[in-house]
């Protein structure tokens, strides 16, 4: 099914780029149109989008909190899935502890893409990142108890000396009743 | 494509779910299990050949069976197994349509249909003295309006109505200690007469009316000389004997009550005669034979008394009974040996010089001498008389000779298996491989869409046919090489005649049998018998290329002193590799647990002055036994004195001729039973080869008991002296049964039990660290099963995980029986329906599946009882978490599920033994059950889990997968052009 997207995907012929980012007039072929000063435009713009920059940041900082608080919920959901399933090794406990570890291990991997988006100068992302790693960490440990009640850790001696061979005997004794 | 992943599923799920139960369905009967039918060496046959009926043989044999045999293709019509201390006296047909047989020393009489076997009346016939038994059935007698048959059996004499086992008249005739050996009654007459000796002295006849068992005369002389035991009867009144010192021959004539003795030295009787002579009891026609000098004599009695050599021959030599002919006159046969085969002669007893018939028979050199001979008559189409033999050789095969060839033959020999070992067979390489029929793709296909037809259930009745046909006739089962599942193997047998069988386990053929040299008659070994196999050389790693071996153990006589006899014996080949003997006496055979660079077994032999004897006899098998002297410990148990000794190897034996193999041993410690109150009745070891998995037992609650598991154990069964008779013979409060379980290299009893009101007998088996035992509670008056388990205490205390997790730990470490580890046994007993001939344990390659117990039932079955109802932590009410564990809760009984008969069906007649053999899969184990019949199957206790069945639908697997591809495809093609419509649009 995912065929079709490849195929558009390399089926792409040609683009057009709006955004131009260059100041210098050299590089250009086309003047400015009359009228517009590019450069009486920067200083003039600076105060507006310092304003908005900083609006931008403030977003950002409350976008970074918010998604650091995201598996605040997770959990929640998690340790009601979790109550349901029981604590009997079968097919729907096994799925619900995995994916309580796999999600949290997944969020953790990806971390710095996570925040990504929300990346600034002005924005102080570490206090949202220990957040989100703490959460999850959480998470982590929810799934890891589950595991344990579920007796799927090796925390037990049984767990290692169940397949410890007998040890070996230095006496050999043979013999007994004499044959008939 | 969704769709397809689900029904792949559904179907795997269908396969997964299709694992065999414990039980088998009727059409898998016969598919990894055979049966086979015997019935042991003739003693008794009687021909019965009447026109109208089948023709057939009426036998009885050594293995207490009384068979009918079809004469024609020596099938059983019907068979019945007696007790084992049932044993068969004499055999004759009565009134034409009853065997009558005699067993028991002479006190119970039985009468079997002809036809179809079924028991017509038994009588018990009680009596005093124990003495011969004889059965006597004069043709036309009527005592009132019945037919009657004398019997005479614990020093009376009887007259039984032959139509209802009625006793008509009893008389007793043990006055003065007279043994009876013979009832004469001469046709047509009143009289019938009783002959004995009494105190080897004097020579006794009694005279009895038929009809009313009134004694009209007893007459009696004295022979100052002495006899030597044995009469022969040469006509109705006249006998034979020799003296005490026999050197004289004796004939006795007593007719009418008047008793004369004729006497010939027997060196009188020309030819050149020396040495002692035994008489042979033989029923010849005014003929009879001596044995002299390793030869048989056959001495006519002339009608004055005289007697006149007319033969000698070999020893080898069997002769018949007399047969009497049409015209009056009486034949015999003789079967002699000659040199790869056998000549039969058919003589008169007129007439010695000429043959009635004289055949020469190829005779296999592995069946020995022929023992026995029994000959029948039938009238040919010209009129003259045609004569068939029936042959009992040494190996107690059995054939039927008629015209000049062997018409049917039986391998009787393996009625009386002694040991069993398994043996691998060879690997299979190219040009090897000697299955005949190969399968082509295109059966292969057709089997498998049979199958498949079968599965669906579209097959009809033929397929079905078809189906089972195919299952049973497997080429695969039978091939003559290693298969990967280890299913295929030979089991080598030895019988009681000493003869060596190798035995397929895929379809029981026999593959080659070997009489040993060694263990037959010879004038050094005068009663070779052989005592037990042992694996000698099992080859595994780098002498792949040499062929396994067993050494058969044997003894010359049957004391225990007398000289052994050893033999290696190549179990690919058949052949004999080498042979020692005789030698010094065998009592005790240890396997050591060493093996030298050829990977043959270090044994050590007990003799009766407890010296050991190391085999093989090489220097480097020396050298291995010397590195390990100080660690060989032995023990012996003295039933008779009761008393448990140790005893460990110390240094050269001091003999005439230096043998460095030969070493003393010292006594270590010993346990001496109280005689007045214990006499050992029964022993168990563990099988040396068993393998156990692991040492930890994990309980439900997380924690883990320790197995004490050592190969050094003994277990040790004693009951009240009083008790060991029969069961009843006791009250319960004189009786109890002690069990014990010894450490076999210290002395120290680790656990002692005594069962109040119990007595034996005891069935034991002992596996990893249980024992497991079955005994008679009279208080309850039913059957009770107990389990001991051992746990070491001493290692319960490995409880730090970091420790165990960095592998510092001393779980592994050897340990030393002079450590003394505190152990604790727990117990637990069940009652049982069943009395139990023989218990067996289940044992695999890798020791990880669960075990079941095999038990010998009285109705020679096999039952199979999971070990899980043994277990002494069974309670009335376990836990959630011990249910899980799967502990079963407790009941006073143990339950006998009738899916769980191993031998489902059938019956292995006189069970005396089962052996397990693992196979290559850890599942399974081969069970192999013996006694008169042999029975083998394959068990898997906990299911197979580690391979699909036998019956699993390969063919339906792969149409399956390939419907699935060609789905993946087709759904792919079909995706893409829709996709590709939608963008067009």
């Amino acid at each position: 099914m995912d065929k079709g997207k490849a195929v558009m995907g390399s089926g792409r012929r040609w683009a057009v780029e709006f955004t131009d980012n260059s100041t210098s007039n050299s590089s250009r072929d086309i003047p400015d149109p009359p009228g517009f000063t590019r450069a009486s435009h920067d200083p003039d713009d600076s105060a507006v989008s310092k304003q908005k920059k900083d609006a931008e940041a403030n977003w950002k900082s409350q976008k970074a909190w918010e998604v650091a608080q995201a598996p605040f919920k997770n959990l929640f959901m998690m340790g009601f899935m979790m109550w349901m399933s029981g604590s009997t090794v079968h097919l729907f406990s096994i799925g619900i502890t995995f994916s309580a570890l796999w999600q949290p291990i997944n969020a953790l991997r990806g971390v710095g893409k996570v925040f990504e988006p929300y990346k600034d100068n002005r924005v102080d992302l570490l206090a949202p990142k220990l957040v989100f790693i703490a959460l999850n960490l959480v998470g982590l440990g929810m799934g890891i108890w589950k595991l344990n009640t579920l007796g799927l850790l090796p925390t037990h001696v049984s767990d290692w000396v169940s397949s410890l061979p007998p040890a070996q005997e230095v006496e050999y004794s043979g013999g007994g009743i004499p044959l008939y | 494509m969704n769709m397809a992943i689900r029904v792949f599923l559904l179907l795997l799920i269908i396969f997964s779910s299709m694992y065999p139960t414990l039980c088998i369905y009727e059409d898998q009967v016969g598919h990894m299990d055979w049966h086979q039918q015997y019935i042991g060496k003739v003693k008794h046959a009687v021909f019965h050949t009447q026109k109208a009926a089948r023709k057939r043989v009426v036998v009885s044999t050594e293995e207490n069976v009384v068979a009918s045999l079809d004469l024609r293709r020596g099938e059983i019509f019907w068979r019945h197994v007696l007790g084992p201390k049932d044993v068969i006296d004499a055999l004759d047909i009565a009134l034409g349509k009853y065997v009558i047989t005699l067993s028991s020393g002479g006190t119970i009489l039985r009468a079997w249909n002809l036809p179809d076997g079924q028991m017509m009346w038994e009588s018990t016939l009680s009596g005093s003295t124990p003495s011969m038994s004889l059965l006597s059935i004069p043709t036309n007698l009527k005592i009132g309006k019945d037919d009657v048959v004398f019997v005479y059996g614990s020093g009376c004499l009887y007259a039984v109505a032959s139509i209802d086992g009625e006793v008509i008249w009893k008389k007793e005739l043990t006055s003065e200690g007279v043994h009876i050996q013979q009832l004469i009654y001469p046709d047509g007459t009143d009289i019938i007469y009783a002959v004995g000796l009494a105190g080897l002295a004097q020579f006794d006849a009694y005279q009895i009316n038929v009809k009313t068992g009134e004694l009209l005369k007893h007459s009696s002389m004295v022979f100052p000389a002495g006899f030597s035991g044995d009469l022969s009867f040469i006509t109705s009144d006249i006998a034979v004997t020799l003296d005490s010192t026999g050197s004289i021959l004796v004939a006795v004539h007593f007719q009418d009550g008047e008793i004369s003795f004729h006497q010939t030295q027997v060196s009188e009787l020309g030819w050149d005669f020396s040495g002692p002579a035994v008489l042979l009891l033989t029923k010849l026609p005014g003929m009879f034979a001596l044995e002299i000098n390793k030869s048989i004599v056959f001495i006519k009695v002339t009608n004055e008394g005289k007697l006149e050599v007319v033969d000698k021959l070999g020893q080898s030599t069997a002769v018949s009974e007399s047969l009497n002919l049409s015209e009056g006159q009486q034949a015999f046969g003789l079967i002699q040996r000659g040199d790869g085969k056998i000549i039969l002669s058919v003589k008169l007893g007129s007439d010695w010089t000429s043959n009635l018939l004289q055949e020469t028979i190829q005779m296999d050199y592995q069946r020995g001498n022929a023992h026995k001979v029994f000959i029948n008559t039938y009238v040919r189409t010209d009129r003259s008389n045609g004569f068939r033999a029936l042959i009992v050789m040494e190996d107690h095969s059995l054939f039927l000779l008629q015209q000049g060839e062997i018409v049917w033959s039986r391998e009787d020999g393996l009625a009386s298996i002694t040991d069993v070992m398994a043996s691998e067979l060879p690997v299979e390489k190219d040009g090897v491989s000697v299955a005949k029929v190969e399968h082509n793709l295109f059966e292969w296909l057709k089997g498998h869409l049979l199958k498949l037809k079968g599965t669906l259930m579209i097959a009809t009745p033929d397929d079905v046919a078809a189906i089972q046909k195919l299952r049973l006739q497997s080429s695969e089962k039978s091939k003559m090489t290693r298969d990967h599942n280890g299913f295929r193997k030979l089991l080598i047998v030895l019988t009681r005649a000493g003869k060596l069988f190798a035995l397929h386990t895929g379809d029981g053929r026999i593959v080659w049998s070997l009489f040993l040299d060694s263990l037959r008659k010879s004038e050094t070994c005068q009663n070779p018998r052989g005592l037990s196999l042992h694996q000698w050389q099992d080859p595994h790693h780098h002498v792949l290329d040499e062929n396994p071996s067993v050494l058969v153990v044997g003894r010359c006589d049957h004391s225990t002193d007398s000289p052994g006899v050893l033999s290696v014996v190549d179990t690919y080949t058949g052949q004999e590799r080498n042979h020692l003997g005789p030698t010094h006496s065998i009592t005790r055979v240890i396997p050591l647990p060493f093996t030298d660079s050829a990977e043959q077994r270090l044994h050590l032999l007990l003799d009766v002055n407890r010296q050991a004897h190391l085999y093989p006899r090489t220097t480097e098998a020396l050298d291995i036994f010397q590195r390990e002297l100080g660690n060989i410990y032995w023990y012996s148990a003295d039933v008779d004195k009761g008393i448990l000794k140790g005893h460990a190897v110390q240094n050269n034996c001091i003999l005439k001729i230096a043998d460095s193999y030969c070493f003393n041993t010292r006594d270590l410690w010993s346990i001496i039973l109280p005689s007045e109150s214990e006499k050992i009745i029964a022993t168990a070891t563990r099988n040396l080869n068993e393998a156990v998995h692991t040492q930890a037992k994990v309980t439900s609650d997380q924690e883990v008991m320790y197995k004490y598991i050592s190969k050094n154990l003994l277990f040790l069964a004693t009951v009240a002296p009083k008790a060991v008779g029969p069961i009843g013979s006791v009250t319960p409060e004189e009786s109890w049964l002690v069990v014990y379980v010894i450490d076999t290299v210290t002395g120290r009893i680790l656990h002692r039990m005594t069962h109040h009101g119990s007595q034996g007998p005891v069935q034991a088996v002992f596996s990893e660290n249980w024992v497991v035992y079955h005994y008679f509670n009279l208080k309850a008056h039913r059957y009770e099963m107990s389990v001991i388990e051992i746990y070491d205490q001493s290692r319960s205390d490995n409880k730090d995980i970091l420790k165990l997790l960095l592998g510092k730990h001393n779980l592994t470490s050897p340990i030393t029986a002079y450590s003394r580890p505190e152990v604790i046994a727990k117990s637990q007993s069940y009652f049982f329906t069943h009395s139990v001939k023989t218990l067996a344990v289940t044992s695999t390659a890798k020791g990880i599946t669960s075990k079941q117990l095999l038990l010998g039932t009285i109705g020679d079955q096999v039952l199979a009882l999971d070990k899980r109802f043994l277990d002494p932590r069974r309670t009335v009410n376990p836990t959630q978490a011990e249910k899980e564990e799967g502990i079963i809760p407790l009941t006073d009984s143990l339950p006998i599920i009738p899916q769980s008969y191993v031998t489902h069906a059938l019956k292995v007649e006189g069970l005396r033994g089962i052996a397990t053999v693992p196979a290559k899969l850890e599942s399974t184990t081969l069970v192999f059950a013996y006694g008169v019949d042999l029975f083998f199957t394959r068990l898997a206790p906990s299911r197979t889990y580690d391979s699909l069945t036998e019956d699993f639908s390969y063919a339906l697997l792969l149409i399956t997968i390939a419907a699935l591809v060609i789905a993946i495809f087709v759904t792919w093609i079909w995706s893409e052009k829709k996709e590709l419509q939608e963008k067009w649009r």
